[in-house]
């Protein structure tokens, strides 16, 4: 016996594809098309993303937490998914959403300003973008609970990133997840940086993943690089929620490639060598090699998808850019199911004012951005 | 009828509901077991069972996160934050989620949830147990805040918060918990959120208030009545929507206005009704409207807590205040 006072052991990190697009662990058995699927999500993912920074830089769209770098992780994590399951997401989770189901075009508006963008398509089970950070996490446990006591099909996977598990719904959520046991995945992006702060200085933990064991359920570490590994992973948690078996904690070790929105400038904080080391372990460049080794990808399909994503692309920024202006009512008219009285009078207000302004106020460039 | 106090009215009303309706759970700190710490959840757990009765983790912002999961898929969650004093962590949940959710989503999503909590002075409590804050949750956009006065109400209120399709948040003044009963009808009933009640008529004043404060506003116009003044007295009721055509219809006729607030002073739901009322009904006022409100110092512990909250000898010189300008 004895008193023994050691320090937690973190857990083995499960990868199949290494950096070079070579398998070091067992070959899952997935067919051509789902894989040729995974590369076209990843791509347009990345594609719509350098898009949305090119947009953002001309001025055309708002502030927004770019995904480059974390598509593995996004497309792994959707595709282990099925159609009536639920995704509850935070914020940079583009690559999910459009693997999904949800039109580029929305996240496009969303990230214009315009509120018609967090409208989740009929019958697409999923929750809109939740800004503050954690806070997503017990509204999974939720409708996980929900799910559960109706007796219906579907499990529930709520994404968050490394900064997330700082916070009290992180913990708030995990605990209560595990003591209603519910069918909920969690699902960490641990990109590495939270804006300015490293992992290291984020938790003294050696990841995330292990922190599950407090809540009393399993975890399982993967490379967020590795789709593949990305992909079993999330299924086998999925799996487990499917039958009964409660909440997974799965952790994916990424790395935020580009910055933590537009209006961040990494360069401050971080350094050229760390960020060309995760160059170097890109996901789609991995996952290619390895399509190529199987005789899957050549340099015309890749061209062939590239024309696709544009034209996809093309056409959802012709969409987001020409939306019907807002009617004043949008504003007002949802606050509740019926509107008080002092609410219809303040919309009355605001139309009134509107229709007889003025004044009209010099619009004043914004220079230099905020998070 | 059944002759009850607000802890009765409340807990059959939950169970009313809970009958009528299997959507509707109830889930919070202490509420399954040990029936809740007032006994408000009394019955509960052994007529629903745990499905629908839940002792949670000690997390307020869980409790709201978790019941908004339930909500927005259709189940009708009632949760308890055992002491408003408490509810801080939770006020993101209310304010990040709850509240926003229909309209972020253009109708697409709602909340239909219930957050009840007892809150307010006056019974000898421990520390950061006697909190009024229901100002800040009027002023989240979104929220409905309903605050009953008596066990009728109490039920009424709280079935139509149940079936409400948005966030209600109920506020129980646990002053008044046990302090009287009343007679109240069995079965099912609503009173409508956001109508006020006229308690009391009179010609020369109107006095406003809301929880604990109603009982003892009425104590202050009969004290005044024997002094001649006819004072009306408004049971608010809901704080948000509010119900400004009662008062001001009232504030017409009598041209006089005291709002009574256990919360402090500064920023607090009377101010906002003050501010209408001089902005609407300018030309009825014969004198400047007056509050009686608490202070603006955290709620003291309980050696100190009579000097902290409105009495009937501050609310009746308030009155004088206003007639004798």
């Amino acid at each position: 016996m004895g008193l023994k006072m050691d320090r937690p052991e973190s857990p083995e990190i499960f990868r199949i594809l290494d950096k070079d697009g070579e398998i070091v662990d067992e070959e899952p058995d997935i067919d051509e098309e789902k894989l040729k699927e995974m590369y076209w999500w990843m791509l347009y993912a990345r594609k719509a993303d350098e898009k949305a920074l090119k947009l953002q830089r001309q001025g055309r769209m708002g502030t927004f937490a770019p995904i480059e770098g974390q598509e593995a992780a996004q497309i792994g994590a959707s595709m282990a998914m099925k159609d009536k399951d639920w995704l509850v997401p935070a914020f940079r989770e583009l690559g999910s959403y459009l693997e999904r189901g949800i039109p580029l075009e929305k996240n496009y508006q969303y990230f214009m300003g315009d509120v018609r963008g967090n409208i989740i398509p009929e019958d697409l089970n999923n929750l809109p973008i939740a800004v503050p950070v954690a806070t997503q996490i017990p509204h999974a446990v939720g409708l996980a609970w929900a799910i559960k006591r109706s007796g219906d099909d579907g499990v529930v996977l709520t994404i968050f990133g490394d900064g997330a598990s700082s916070e009290g719904d992180f913990h708030e959520g995990l605990n209560f997840g595990g003591v209603l046991n519910v069918p909920v995945v969690f699902f960490c992006q641990n990109n590495q940086w939270a804006i300015s702060v490293p992992f290291h200085k984020q938790t003294a933990s050696d990841t995330i993943a292990q922190k599950a064991k407090a809540y009393g359920f399993p975890d399982i570490f993967v490379d967020g690089n590795d789709v593949l590994a990305v992909h079993e992973a999330t299924k086998a948690a999925l799996q487990r929620a499917r039958e009964g078996e409660g909440p997974t904690l799965v952790e994916a070790l990424t790395y935020r490639l580009s910055m933590h929105t537009t209006a961040d400038d990494p360069t401050r904080y971080r350094t050229e060598e760390e960020l060309n080391e995760w160059k170097d372990k890109d996901p789609l460049k991995r996952f290619r090699i390895y399509l190529e080794n199987k005789g899957i990808w050549t340099e015309d399909w890749q061209e062939e998808l590239e024309d696709k994503a544009k034209e996809k692309i093309d056409e959802a920024v012709e969409t987001a850019e020409n939306m019907e202006e807002h009617s004043v009512e949008e504003m007002f008219e949802h606050m509740f199911d019926e509107l008080p009285k002092d609410l219809r009078e303040q919309m009355e207000y605001l139309k009134r004012s509107l229709e007889e302004k003025e004044i009209e106020e010099e619009q004043v460039e914004i220079k230099g951005g905020f998070p | 009828m059944i002759e009850v106090n607000m802890v009765g009215a409340i807990n059959d009303a939950l169970h009313v509901e809970m009958e009528e309706d299997e959507d509707v759970m109830v889930l919070g700190e202490d509420v399954a077991e040990n029936e809740g710490v007032f006994r408000i959840t009394e019955g509960l757990l052994d007529k629903f069972g745990e499905e629908r009765v839940r002792d949670t983790p000690l997390a307020e912002s869980g409790i709201v996160g978790v019941s908004i999961g339930l909500a927005l898929y259709g189940m009708k969650p009632v949760a308890e934050i055992q002491f408003m004093g408490f509810m801080w962590p939770a006020v993101d949940q209310l304010s990040s989620h709850a509240s926003r959710y229909r309209n972020r989503s253009l109708g697409q999503y709602h909340v239909p949830m219930v957050l009840r909590s007892p809150y307010g002075g006056g019974v000898k409590a421990l520390e950061h147990h006697s909190e009024s804050f229901e100002s800040v949750l009027a002023h989240i956009p979104g929220l409905k805040v309903v605050i009953p006065s008596t066990p009728s109400d109490a039920k009424g209120l709280l079935i139509s918060s149940i079936r409400d399709p948005d966030p209600v948040v109920f506020l129980e003044p646990k002053k008044l918990y046990r302090a009287f009963k009343q007679e109240v009808p069995e079965g099912s009933y609503t009173e409508e959120i956001g109508k006020a009640k006229v308690v009391k008529e009179g010609e020369d004043i109107t006095l406003v208030g809301w929880g604990a404060m109603v009982p003892k506003i009425v104590k202050a116009a009969d004290h005044v009545a024997d002094e001649g003044v006819s004072a009306e007295v408004i049971d608010l009721r809901t704080i948000y929507p509010y119900d400004e055509d009662t008062v001001h219809e009232s504030v017409r006729k009598t041209g006089r206005l005291l709002v009574v607030q256990e919360a402090p002073r500064t920023s607090g739901f009377a101010s906002e009704i003050v501010a209408r009322a001089v902005n609407e009904e300018m030309l009825s006022l014969r004198s400047p409207p007056l509050r009686a409100t608490g202070f603006d110092v955290p709620f003291p512990l309980y050696k100190m807590e009579d000097w902290a909250i409105p009495d009937v000898d501050r609310i009746v010189k308030k009155i004088r205040e206003a007639i004798e300008w």
